[in-house]
């Protein structure tokens, strides 16, 4: 039998669902560039080269970029389906990152197998020490965890951008970055040209446990009943609702640190400012159009992860800002939202109880 | 002597012939009022029989199907609070409508028009303070007041715009008694002084110790309007319980279908005391018993104690001292099922699941639950397209039946126990009758069931016991309408 959580959604609108979302991808595209004065024709094939137009682009470009995107978007499904506006994903990935390049930098005389392990684990401490600050203030003082993570986004931010001028600096002390770590201490390429690390496994298999912990065991059902309804999970389920949130808020930072120190270990062997372009913040938006299933992350994680590298490829060869990317973005959230407000009026009285998952 | 309903006696407040229609439900039919000037007006009734929704008429709330309204003899439509005001009508709502973070003056400012003065409207407190003994400092925030202070706060917003006929929804329910005595001497006060006051209440001593008429509204209609010397507990009771007081007894021990009281003890409390969220004693010192196969019904005014009592044998809620012994895993079905019972987006089964998911470890069996929960709805005729889909798709009826199910039915390791309160509240007629019959058999089955309703015939229909709770007291009365309805408003 199918886990009950994913029995209500049809086929059909499954179907309806992904037409939609790339429908929504081409229409605003063309819109964009066709307003911003651009070629309509080659921005849309630098977008296809970019992403999807070669085996190059698609495991160098769009599936490198999908890997942080995965683990973040995990990181925030997990959060908001127990209630957590966890909006912290940025930086909880910059602390993990900063921690993993800490261990792999200082580790570096031990076995290389021993460091690359010691030093993703330092980096989900590490993202979830950072959640673990807004975790306490919300379950000791009730701070909402919306307005506290986003606010240490930007102290973990300027943290990261102290640390590679003061601490971890490298040693000539011209560049604001870290050291950079030693070949041996690299998280292997699975494919033979290109960039493509082994984090993509990790990341998928993070994903598929996280689907499966939610689906399938008795904690993942008290996550989501903790987030549906918490006074019914206290009630009627004798949940405790604090302990349950607070966890997976925990869970949620050191899979948003994961990411960050994939990223170091796999993409840019050392610590630097701009280590993440956003991806902490893009998760909320592969988180949503998944609707916080951490198994349909992996796929809006790809489907994200190509448009960023397409919009890289708009910007090198038809020179069309890669900010329209951010908007075209946008424009799918809302179509989705907009699909799942349609759906749930057509099959459903009116619901006020859940617009969070559209 | 009756009051006099000649249309040229002098009036502070007049309601003639409103009717208020909800949907299917006649709220008011022809309701009356006459306030005279210079008295307070106490306004009884059962829950539900009307009282608030007539206020809220007055007072603009809400736009009466038919009727008129006078206020100082002149008709007037009140079409919203803000002509209310204009009128010189004041309303303190039951729940407060005060701004936590902000201080007293600033509340009270909010009320008004053009530009804000607060130095002025400090002043103002202060004079109202001292006329009014009240005792309130402007620069206080309203969120560190006692409850009792932050009624005073509503009572001078209404002050402050002049108001003269004073409407209070049943004032003294969340104060302390000594607090309750202060603000009812002040009503008296105030309405010597030549304005009016309307007391919404339950509470029979309350209305005959302070009041000098009373106004008794039953399902709707004005059954009482009289002198309070003129009424005893006895009248005021009948008038606000009716008179079918033969036919249900007779009714209810007909052909003894009812359970039989096994003798062992399932509840037992000794001295218990418990107290509500913020630490304000509601049950004291109750002592009592329930075994096996009993219903034990909880009469009881909205306020008095029986939330917090039911939570407790529930094992929601700890005693703030002596000794309450209950099994394990008591079932629990609370008022509100949208809020406490069910996740209502997810599926039948899920919601099934939910009952002990706190204790579950390691994975959940849903095929096991699926099956489950198609047993339940089967035995307890649950109609639903497949135990998939989401909860909230089902009709009020057929979701109680799935709690009361799931609440029941999951302990069978331990001895039964079921707590209900206002289990039938929003269900159609045949919905009630079926969960009645569910509640009858599971007693008979040897669950020891306590049950509280707002509607007294409810229980009276189930119950084995009556448990009144009253003013922070539990006691035990016999089946007997006329004193459990006295008892529950404190006039026995």
């Amino acid at each position: 039998m199918q886990a009950p959580a994913l029995r209500r959604d049809s086929v059909a609108w499954e179907l309806a669902r992904a037409i939609l979302v790339l429908l929504a991808i081409v229409g605003t595209t063309v819109l964009l560039l066709f307003v911003g004065g651009y070629s309509v024709s080659s921005g849309l094939a630098a977008l296809w080269r970019g992403s999807l137009g070669s085996w190059y682009a698609f495991t160098s470009a769009t599936l490198v970029r999908a890997i942080p995107l995965m683990l973040t978007g995990v990181a925030v499904a997990i959060a908001f389906r127990a209630g957590v506006l966890n909006i912290g994903a940025e930086g909880q990935l910059l602390a993990g990152a900063a921690a993993g390049a800490a261990v792999a930098l200082t580790l570096g005389g031990l076995p290389a197998a021993i460091v690359v392990v010691l030093a993703l684990a330092a980096s989900a401490v590490g993202g979830a020490g950072w959640a673990s600050l807004a975790a306490f203030l919300r379950s000791r003082f009730a701070v909402l965890e919306v307005i506290s993570t986003i606010m240490l986004n930007f102290v973990a931010l300027y943290a990261v951008s102290y640390l590679v001028r003061g601490p971890l600096q490298e040693p000539t002390h011209v560049y604001p970055q870290s050291s950079t770590i030693g070949d041996a201490i690299h998280l292997p390429r699975i494919v033979s040209a290109g960039r493509l690390h082994s984090g993509l496994l990790l990341a998928l298999g993070v994903s598929f446990v996280a689907g499966w912990v939610l689906r399938r065991t008795a904690a993942g059902f008290r996550l989501i009943a903790a987030g549906e309804s918490p006074s019914a999970a206290t009630s009627a389920g004798g949940i405790d609702v604090m302990a349950t949130t607070t966890r997976t808020f925990l869970v949620s930072g050191a899979l948003a640190g994961l990411a960050g120190g994939v990223e170091v270990l796999g993409v840019t062997f050392a610590l630097y400012e701009n280590i993440s372009p956003g991806y902490g913040y893009t998760a909320i938006a592969v988180a949503l159009l998944a609707r916080l299933d951490p198994w349909r992350v992996a796929v809006t994680a790809l489907l994200f992860g190509g448009l960023e590298a397409g919009a890289g490829a708009m910007q090198r060869d038809a020179g069309v800002p890669s900010t329209l990317v951010t908007v075209i973005e946008a424009a799918l959230i809302l179509a989705v939202v907009a699909a799942g407000a349609l759906r749930r009026r057509s099959s459903f009285p009116a619901s006020d109880t859940s617009p969070i998952t559209a | 002597m009756t009051l006099p309903h000649s249309h040229d006696a002098p009036v502070a407040l007049a309601l003639r012939g409103i009717d208020k229609r909800y949907g299917n439900v006649q709220a008011l039919s022809a309701a009356t009022l006459e306030v005279r000037p210079g008295t307070v007006h106490a306004l009884l009734g059962e829950n539900g029989a009307g009282k608030s929704t007539l206020m809220r008429i007055a007072y603009g709330l809400e736009r009466a199907d038919a009727g008129a309204q006078f206020v100082w003899n002149d008709r007037v439509r009140v079409t919203s609070a803000a002509v209310a005001i204009a009128h010189g009508i004041g309303m303190v709502h039951q729940h407060f409508t005060l701004v936590p973070t902000m201080t007293v003056a600033e509340n009270i400012a909010l009320g008004g028009h053009g530009r804000l003065d607060l130095a002025a409207v400090a002043r103002r407190v202060d004079e109202l303070s001292t006329s009014t003994g009240f005792a309130l400092n402007p620069n206080a925030r309203v969120e560190t007041l006692s409850v009792g202070a932050q009624q005073r706060v509503e009572i001078a917003k209404a002050l402050v715009q002049a108001a003269r006929i004073l409407i209070l929804d049943e004032p003294t329910a969340v104060l302390a008694p000594a607090e309750s005595a202060e603000l009812l001497r002040w009503v008296r006060a105030y309405a010597d002084a030549g304005n009016a006051a309307v007391l919404i209440t339950h509470k029979l001593r309350e209305a005959r110790s302070v009041a000098d008429d009373v106004t008794v509204l039953r399902r709707g209609r004005t059954v009482l309007a009289a002198r309070r010397d003129d009424v005893t507990p006895d009248t005021l009771t009948s008038a606000m319980i009716g008179e079918e007081l033969n036919g249900t007894r007779a009714k209810s021990s007909a052909g003894d279908s009812r359970p039989r009281a096994a003798s062992e003890a399932v509840f037992r409390a000794d001295r218990l005391t418990l107290s509500d969220a913020d630490g304000i004693v509601r049950v004291r010192d109750a002592t009592f018993e329930i075994n096996a196969g009993e219903i034990v019904g909880i009469a009881a005014v909205e306020g008095s104690g029986q939330r917090e009592l039911l939570r407790a044998l529930a094992g929601r809620l700890a005693p703030a001292s002596g000794v309450l012994a209950h099994p394990s895993a008591v079932g629990f079905v609370p008022e509100d099922r949208h809020h406490d019972a069910v996740l209502l987006n997810r599926s039948l089964s899920e919601n099934v699941a939910l009952r002990g998911a706190g204790a579950r470890r390691g994975m959940m069996d849903w095929d096991a639950v699926g099956a489950q929960t198609e047993r339940l709805m089967l035995e307890y005729d649950v109609r639903a397209e497949s135990a998939h889909v989401p909860i909230r798709t089902l009709s009020g009826g057929n979701q109680q039946k799935l709690v009361l199910a799931r609440e029941l039915e999951l302990d069978s390791n331990s001895e039964r126990a079921l707590v209900v309160e206002n289990p039938t509240r929003g269900l159609d007629v045949r919905a009630t009758a079926e969960v009645h019959a569910r509640l009858r058999s599971a007693a008979l089955d040897g669950a020891a069931i306590v049950l509280y309703s707002s509607d007294i015939d409810e229980v009276l229909l189930l119950a084995t016991r009556v448990f009144v709770v009253f003013e922070r007291a539990v006691r035990e009365l016999p089946l007997d309408r006329e004193r459990i309805g006295q008892a529950m408003v404190g006039a026995a």
